[in-house]
């Protein structure tokens, strides 16, 4: 890990669409007025008559995804997240999901690390927003590099795909070496004590964090759970046996989204104490990301404290 | 436009009144489902699929098909009559419409019904699906054309208004849109609930080459279409106007029959009417 080098997600996501455009000729890629942030752009200059920018109608944007899918191609369609999980939900789910569609959505500005710019654009729904949806794989990528993994492996994958990025620059974790594959987890650094699983920007957080822990001699999992549907629910049966405690940490809501996805596998397969950090159950407001992160309780010392209480309680669970 | 002759016109009239009749006896058997929008639209998807589409029953997935999305998807019944009439699947299927662990479902669905290009059924949504297929097609270089059937209530989603202006902005051409014009929906009169009037002005200055027919004449809706493959670097949409309910009397522009199935003695009613008809 390199926490001084960061990267763009979304650059990375607009060059491996050239990349891709390149190689094959069915890919197509659609955008609603978002073309700069989402970096659709790069496409749209390299590859001008596959490129489809339909303005500010994200409704419109799935249903034309959904067309040129039937025609044969595979549309990669990118705006905002809160836009196009939220406005355009029915129509994900519809004329996507339903129609089971080759259609890749790559949604930018995922979670508070929108910033400034408010609670309007954080989209901290969008995870269970999509996860609900029959069909549907999710996933969030944490890095620049992981991003382009990603991206190349949705465009091999048959059916319908959620990916979401986030506006600011992430620190690099990984390299071009990187290997993704959907519905896998990664153990990033293993140990006995407690599991934490993140996905986006908060394993950067729960690196930091497992850093500090481990001077205090606590060794943790860490899991880059970049697809959050399918989950890998072995490895998380796998961490439950092993460490006895989990922490779940996502840039979301507390409800719907990594937290629950984990909970819906041990609860059934093998319970042990959890713990949820992600965005309280309220309206953000503007700020600064890393201030916003901070406020929602999912920074590295959030995760530090977040872990003492695990401990604690796997310790009371041990004197019965 | 090529002349029709008067034995193709009867021919098409004839397949009209056969779909009216397997809808309402489909529809009888489900015990639910929508019968007014069906036979509003029964003389449009008669020309459509029966003179104008070229389609290949043994071969659906085939890539020089015409295209058709029935964007008001609770008009399912129709489509049905006319893809099993045509081979697509058995007719057995439409007397188990709507029933458990048989494919014709509630709204079509294009994974279990052979023949049905796009599932649809939440309204509003059709028009945008064929704007990408026009225009996939297009990039593909298939010249076949992309239709879809728009209910009148169903122009009240502002997706419709969104799609409308994509299709005239990538100038599709090969996109032809018709709205079944009934003047009905489900709560009453559409200009009572919520005019979309002046419909006419509203497709013109949205980009269109605008046609307006009478949807129960074979003739106008025939000329619509071909008039429609003349029109280029525009789509254009075929204003039809229609009777919801046409063909049975006790159930021409009753609201009451937009989503409501007809009972076992309505259905001989309607029946005798239109097996009348025939003569």
């Amino acid at each position: 890990m390199n926490s001084f080098i960061e990267k763009s997600l979304r650059d990375g996501y607009g060059e491996t669409l050239v990349e891709l455009g390149k190689k094959n000729p069915k890919i197509v890629v659609l955008d609603a007025d978002l073309s700069g942030s989402t970096r659709t752009f790069l496409f749209a200059k390299e590859f001008p008559d596959r490129f489809f920018n339909v303005g500010v109608s994200e409704q419109d944007l799935i249903g034309t995804a959904a067309g040129l899918a039937l025609s044969g191609f595979i549309p990669f369609a990118s705006t905002f997240a809160i836009f196009q999980t939220g406005r355009a939900w029915e129509q994900i789910r519809q004329s996507v999901c339903y129609a089971r569609l080759n259609v890749k959505l790559v949604a930018s500005h995922g979670g508070v690390t929108v910033g400034e710019d408010g609670p309007t654009h954080h989209a901290t729904e969008d995870i269970a927003l999509m996860r609900v949806l029959p069909g549907m794989t999710v996933i969030v990528p944490a890095d620049y590099f992981e991003t382009k993994k990603v991206i190349k492996k949705i465009a091999e994958h048959e059916g319908p795909c959620y990916v979401r990025l986030a506006r600011p620059k992430f620190p690099l974790i990984f390299d071009e070496n990187y290997e993704f594959e959907i519905g896998k987890g990664k153990i990033l650094k293993d140990g006995s004590d407690a599991t934490v699983i993140a996905m986006g920007i908060t394993l950067f957080h729960s690196l930091i964090a497992s850093e500090e822990l481990e001077k205090e001699g606590i060794k943790v999992r860490i899991i880059n759970m970049s697809t959050v549907k399918p989950i890998d629910k072995e490895l998380i049966i796998d961490s439950a046996k092993k460490t006895g405690v989990i922490l779940t940490v996502e840039d979301h809501s507390i409800i719907g989204g990594l937290g629950s996805a984990v909970s819906e596998v041990i609860v059934q397969e093998y319970p042990v104490y959890q713990k949820i950090l992600g965005v309280p159950d309220m309206f953000t407001q503007s700020g600064k990301p890393d201030e916003l992160l901070d406020r929602c309780g999912i920074s590295s010392k959030h995760i530090k404290k977040a872990i003492y209480e695990l401990l604690k309680k796997k310790e009371k669970n041990k004197s019965f | 436009m090529s002349s029709v002759t008067p034995e193709e016109i009867k021919r098409l009239k004839n397949i009209a009144r056969i779909l009216r009749i397997n809808t309402l006896k489909m529809l009888t058997l489900a015990g639910s489902g929508h019968p007014g929008g069906s036979l509003s639209s029964a003389d449009i998807i008669a020309v459509l699929f029966f003179y104008k589409m070229k389609l290949d029953p043994k071969n659906p997935d085939w890539e020089e098909r015409d295209r058709f999305i029935l964007s008001k998807g609770h008009c399912a019944p129709i489509l049905y009559s006319a893809l099993a009439e045509l081979g697509f699947f058995p007719k057995e299927w439409l007397w188990n419409l709507r029933k458990i662990d048989w494919p014709l479902q509630g709204h079509p669905d294009r994974l279990t019904t052979p023949g049905v290009e796009m599932s649809t059924g939440s309204l509003g949504q059709g028009l945008s699906v064929a704007n990408g297929l026009a225009l996939g097609l297009r990039l593909r270089g298939i010249k076949s054309k992309v239709y879809v059937l728009m209910g009148d209530g169903e122009l009240q989603e502002g997706q419709v208004w969104e799609a409308a202006m994509t299709s005239s902005h990538y100038k599709l051409d090969n996109l032809c849109a018709i709205v079944d014009y009934n003047g009905l929906q489900i709560d009453g009169f559409v200009k009572a609930i919520k005019s979309i009037e002046p419909l006419r002005k509203k497709w013109d200055a949205f980009g269109w080459y605008t046609i307006e027919i009478n949807g129960h004449e074979i003739y106008e809706i025939i000329s619509a279409l071909h008039k429609a493959d003349r029109i280029k670097e525009k789509p254009t949409v075929i204003i039809a106007h229609t009777i919801k309910g046409k063909g049975v009397s006790f159930m021409e522009n009753k609201v009451e029959y937009h989503g409501v199935s007809p009972t076992k003695e309505e259905l001989e009613r309607a029946l005798l009417e239109l097996e009348r008809e025939d003569e």
